[in-house]
């Protein structure tokens, strides 16, 4: 493990400090380790990247705070894609768990917020009117799902393993197996979309939409290992993906000039 | 080697690719999958504020609008408070407004809009007097890193000319691109705004 992953605490064992929410500013966002606007190997990005440069602004009270989410958004089959659009039997595939936590850059554990995430089937294909990939579409599987992060910040789901796919790219591009997520944190300005990965897969260096990320270690963290203790024996193999958030001060206090 | 500071580095963004719908606009996408569905519309019968329609683009180096994007916006209520417990302002909070929506582009015209309030002005940590502005958060095929920008009211113009946000933009002919300009349809008010992502009028995103 590089000295930059985050630390695997599993919260049934190691209960982190408390969470309390911070109204201070965001920590500035490291914009090497990010994918830039303009990534010509990534052909679709050079007619959609600005290209003029981001105006620097201070957090303000717009981007510290952010949409509160509850168990009333959620319906209880949400985070298992196995069952959710289940019609006459299970969806075909290689049956996983994937869990983690959802973490902000001081380690601390980012409770009840959302996370979402959005697949391909087992064959590589997604359900949806423009994907024609000739992999065929499975009855029983919808490949969408959320799930609101305990009081730790860790989340858990079930699914089938996504398959890899062709895509228009460079003539011959083929994305790697992977689960789109998308995480809020308690503040607008953490709203992240990203992709995990599987540990092992031989298109992770081919691919020109994970090899946008210029940093090395960046592209490790999105590459979930397999977690051969939290599978369920005979029944599904479990994947661990842990995910950063942006930090963030606490306010500053005239009696506590040193923040906490 | 001095100490290491432990900090953890943000997870790198990737693109939300072209079947973001799936995800997170499934109802859109025609896809019946979850019993609850966020969207578009972010006021019920009860929420207090003036109703307004936000109605707009986004726009590639080509010209053509964008079919397959998804758009967030989170804002203020009709006093100027956010729904969150880190805004302690004065103003009263609404509990019929969370204050946050997400719509994608229609698949045919690309025009993405909002059933929203107008949203109150803010008050930041200095004290300042901010104007109402809508906040924006924009993911697609293609977009490596959500970009972030804001909406301004085109009836706004004292406010609007104090604001210290707009006044960071130079050249100030580039905050015209953040104004949603006001129109009125069948007696309801409707803010048109254009996101050019690239090009001449280029619109102003933040690095927040």
């Amino acid at each position: 493990m590089n000295a930059q992953a985050p630390a695997l605490r599993d919260p049934r064992f190691n209960r982190p400090e408390p969470f309390t929410p911070r109204d201070g500013g965001f920590f500035q966002r490291d914009r090497t380790i990010h994918p830039p606007a303009y990534a010509p190997g990534y052909k679709s990005s050079v007619l959609r990247s600005p290209r003029q440069a981001l105006l620097s602004l201070e957090s303000s009270i717009s981007e510290t705070t952010g949409p509160v989410f509850g168990h009333n958004d959620l319906g209880p089959l949400d985070n298992d894609l196995i069952r959710n659009y289940a019609k006459d039997g299970d969806p075909v595939g290689e049956r996983i768990i994937v869990h983690g936590r959802v973490l902000d850059e001081t380690g601390r554990g980012v409770p009840n917020t959302l996370v979402e995430f959005w697949q391909a089937n087992a064959g590589g294909r997604y359900r949806h009117k423009k994907d024609t990939y000739l992999a065929p579409i499975d009855p029983n599987f919808g490949g969408c799902g959320r799930a609101l992060t305990d009081d730790t910040g860790y989340y858990y789901f079930r699914t089938v393993k996504p398959g890899p796919y062709p895509w228009r790219n460079f003539v011959n591009s083929w994305r790697p197996a992977h689960i789109h997520f998308s995480v809020f944190g308690s503040g607008f300005a953490q709203r992240l979309i990203t992709q995990m990965y599987f540990e092992g897969d031989p298109l992770i260096p081919v691919c020109p939409i994970l090899t946008t990320i210029p940093d090395k270690d960046a592209l490790d963290r999105l590459v979930a290992p397999l977690d051969f203790n939290a599978s369920t024996p005979f029944d599904s193999l479990a994947y661990r993906f842990d995910i950063v958030l942006r930090g963030q001060r606490s306010t500053y206090f005239e009696n506590r000039s040193e923040g906490n | 080697m001095p100490q290491p500071l432990n900090y953890l580095k943000e997870t790198a963004s990737q693109t939300a690719g072209p079947y973001v719908h799936i995800g997170l606009i499934p109802a859109m996408a025609g896809f019946d999958i979850f019993e609850k569905n966020f969207s578009n519309v972010l006021v019920t019968p009860n929420t207090q504020g003036e109703r307004i329609t936000l109605e707009g683009k986004v726009i590639d180096g080509s010209g053509t609008p964008l079919r397959d994007v998804l758009l967030e916006i989170w804002q203020a209520n009709a006093a100027g408070r956010y729904n969150h417990p880190a805004d302690r302002s004065a103003g009263a909070l609404d509990e019929n407004f969370r204050g946050w929506g997400r719509g994608g582009s229609d698949f045919e015209s690309g025009l993405v809009t909002f059933e929203t309030i107008k949203p109150g002005a803010i008050t930041d940590k200095a004290g300042r007097k901010c104007a109402p502005h809508v906040n924006i958060w924009i993911v697609a095929r293609g977009i490596n890193i959500g970009l972030n920008t804001r909406l301004y009211f085109s009836d706004e113009e004292a406010a609007n000319a104090a604001d210290p946000v707009l006044n960071l933009v130079e050249p100030p002919a580039r905050r015209k691109t953040l104004m949603a300009t006001r129109s009125e349809r069948a007696g309801k008010a409707v803010y048109s705004f254009t996101i050019n992502l690239q090009g001449p009028d280029e619109t102003v995103f933040f690095d927040v």
